[in-house]
């Protein structure tokens, strides 16, 4: 799970690390108040969306009065930033944040992720801020430094120290910024965060250590004993059709093609994804109707993949286990007796009880095209494209 | 005896009186698995399945002689029923469980960093669909009759996709020794490289299939592990190759971050590691034969 910047910050402040002043604002009066609130004579209009790289799509406005603020924000509200992490429909603007302009003398790097190779909490930093991790990784690798941290035991001071003498601090400096470095580490441990980042992190020109870009992400998993993080989420910023699928406890992706997927099991799913790419095909979703692929799942999984009208063909792959493909294909049949389905279909049943399954089918009147492999299924969902 | 477990290994259920855990205690029971019981806090002293209950899994270990256990309990107390069957002595513990926090899995394995190599618990999963020896013993929630009894180990992150395997290579007359499903998660108990170490050395395994997908560092790992340490044969496949790149792919672990971590990449990284690579999932069985016929 995402949240917004400002959320990030908050939370970050809450372990110590110094953020420029600022609030958010939900409409052009209320933007030009709080400029004044803040006070200073250069303020930082910036739209809140669950993306980075905003600057270069101009959702990030430097002004020079409260009346400015308030053009900004003006400007900015109801708008869909489209960058480049966000996809060719953008994401759309609700809220601005207003921040104090600061006066930079250096950006910084400072990230932490899971380490999956080591199984432990990775620093990353660099003095290279205001890049993204990959450009610097691509641009400026000597610049990075890590340091994995222990998590039984935790960050210890002089892990913290290292880093940031690593990153050539001045010696006065370097309290305050292995403050920072701790709070990160705290607030990721202690909030089942799987990413934290601040980029940049900043030495201003009076000499403050201000994280003054700031993104985290958490453990869904987790989420059962985090409500003050769930409370964060913002759905305005998730695909219409993924919110509709999380809520209803289905695993899907939305992607750009047009075969519709309806699959169970992760690993299924990717790989009929995967033959219909090589079928010639391409992908509409990815979707996972669970293990079970129980009758309830699948009349909602017909629900959500008729909602896309990039859809032409749909392609149903169920690998029944446990639960046996005669109860799968009763949930079909159930499924379509409730849903209109205009466009071809192609079901593929296979494991326990295939032949009673395809016999339940074959009885119905669905109208549908039978596929015996996941190779036959896909050339099938990409032969009915033309149809 | 088979890698892992046998017809003989004593088996207890964590999480025995639950839902899930009383159907597949029962089908597993069905298979021939060994169980011996299960633990529920709480209702020690009953019979659940025709079965002893016990309190603690020290205590079901101290009355029954279980070396196993497969948990069936919540994501929230996944963490802590892994650590108590590591505590009491249990050799081999599945997790089946989807959705246990990754900090959770990180402080699992540290706690059993105190063990002993003789003395530690093999743990497999989360998210997972457990281990078949098939015609010997299922300690997982896999349909049995899919799995034809022969020599090929399977290691698979995917449940499904490991059905579809066995189910492959079952259509061409080929059995499998093991099957381990090693689940879809970011941090897990066992990865490709601690099983395929145990195929290595397991005299009723001939060739090893991974089944793997996109994220993380393990397939390839297991590769570099294979081209130093191994002489069977080693056959992958990877999924995921539409896969756009920081999803996540339905399994918490299946997102792309980093260099090494796509479809494409991890199957360059293997090939270079002397991998043989089964190009699409329906020819994952077909693939295994021709290495067959080869060696």
């Amino acid at each position: 799970m995402d949240i917004h910047e400002y959320q990030a910050k908050k939370i970050l402040s809450s372990f110590g690390v110094t953020i420029p002043r600022g609030g958010i604002v939900y409409s052009p009066e209320n933007a030009e108040n709080k400029a004044r609130e803040i006070g200073g004579s250069k303020w930082v209009a910036k739209a809140q969306i669950h993306s980075g790289a905003r600057g270069k799509a101009g959702g990030i406005i430097v002004c020079n009065s409260p009346l400015e603020v308030a053009q900004a924000t003006d400007k900015l509200l109801g708008k869909k930033l489209v960058t480049n992490q966000t996809g060719p429909e953008g994401k759309i603007v609700n809220r601005i944040y207003i921040e104090e302009a600061t006066d930079i003398e250096k950006e910084l790097y400072l990230g932490l992720v899971f380490d999956r190779s080591s199984e432990s909490i990775m620093i990353v930093a660099s003095t290279e801020g205001g890049m993204s991790v990959e450009e610097i990784s691509k641009e400026k690798p000597e610049t990075i430094i890590r340091s994995k941290i222990e998590v039984a035991v935790g960050i210890q001071n002089f892990q913290a120290r290292e880093l940031a003498f690593g990153l050539g601090i001045e010696p006065a400096l370097i309290p305050r910024v292995s403050d920072t470095i701790v709070g990160c580490y705290k607030a990721f441990s202690e909030l089942d965060a799987t990413m934290v980042e601040v980029n940049p992190l900043v030495i201003s020109k009076q000499k403050q250590i201000l994280a003054l870009d700031c993104k985290m992400s958490f453990d869904n998993n987790a989420m059962f004993r985090r409500s003050q993080v769930s409370e964060l989420r913002d759905k305005t910023q998730e695909e219409t059709k993924e919110v509709y699928a999380s809520d209803r406890g289905l695993n899907y992706v939305s992607l750009d093609g047009n075969i519709g997927n309806i699959i169970n099991g992760a690993g299924l799913a990717m790989a009929s994804m995967d033959m219909i790419k090589l079928a010639g095909g391409s992908p509409a979703n990815f979707l996972d109707v669970g293990g079970g692929a129980t009758p309830e799942k699948i009349v909602k999984a017909f629900r959500l993949i008729t909602m896309d009208e990039k859809v032409r063909v749909i392609l149903v792959n169920i690998f029944a286990g446990i639960n046996r493909c005669d109860w799968v294909a009763e949930g079909i049949v159930q499924a379509l007796q409730k849903i209109e389905v205009k466009v071809p279909l192609v079901i593929r049943l296979a494991g326990t009880n295939v032949e009673k399954g395809n016999e339940i089918l074959k009885k119905s009147k669905i109208k549908y095209i039978e596929a015996n492999t996941l190779e036959d299924a896909a050339n099938k969902a990409v032969k009915a494209l033309g149809k | 005896m088979a890698v892992i477990i046998d017809k003989s290994t004593k088996i207890i259920i964590q999480g025995f009186t639950g839902k899930m855990g009383t159907f597949h205690a029962d089908e597993m029971m069905k298979y021939g698995s060994n169980v011996v019981g299960g633990v529920t806090p709480g209702k020690g002293g009953t019979k659940h399945l025709d079965r002893p209950v016990f309190n603690t899994v020290k205590e079901a270990v101290k009355e029954t002689g279980a070396t196993a256990s497969i948990l069936f309990v919540p994501p929230a107390f996944a963490a802590d029923s892994a650590m108590e069957a590591a505590d009491a002595g249990i050799k081999t513990c599945v997790a089946i469980v989807d959705g246990i926090p990754s900090h959770d899995m990180i402080k699992i394995k540290r706690y059993m960093r105190r063990y002993t190599k003789s003395g530690k618990m093999t743990l497999v999963g989360p998210n997972c669909a457990g281990i078949i020896s098939p015609g010997k013993c299922m300690l997982g929630i896999m349909p049995g009759h899919i799995y034809k009894e022969g020599r090929i180990g399977i290691i698979s992150r995917s449940g499904t996709l490991g059905y579809e395997a066995a189910q492959q290579l079952k259509n061409l007359n080929i059995g499998v020794s093991t099957s381990v499903g090693i689940g879809g998660d970011p941090i897990n108990g066992s990865s490709f490289r601690d099983i395929i170490e145990k195929f290595e050395t397991d005299n009723e395994t001939d060739a090893i299939l991974m089944i793997g997908e996109i994220g993380g560092p393990q397939e390839v790992a297991a590769g570099h592990f294979a081209k130093e340490n191994m002489k069977k044969p080693v056959i992958a496949y990877i999924a995921g190759l539409t896969a756009p790149k920081g999803r996540v792919m339905g399994h918490a672990g299946a997102i792309v971050s980093a260099y090494g971590e796509s479809a494409v990449e991890k199957v360059e990284l293997l090939k270079e590691c002397g991998v043989t690579i089964s190009k699409n999932p329906s020819v994952m069985g077909d693939t295994v034969k021709k290495v067959l016929g080869k060696s």
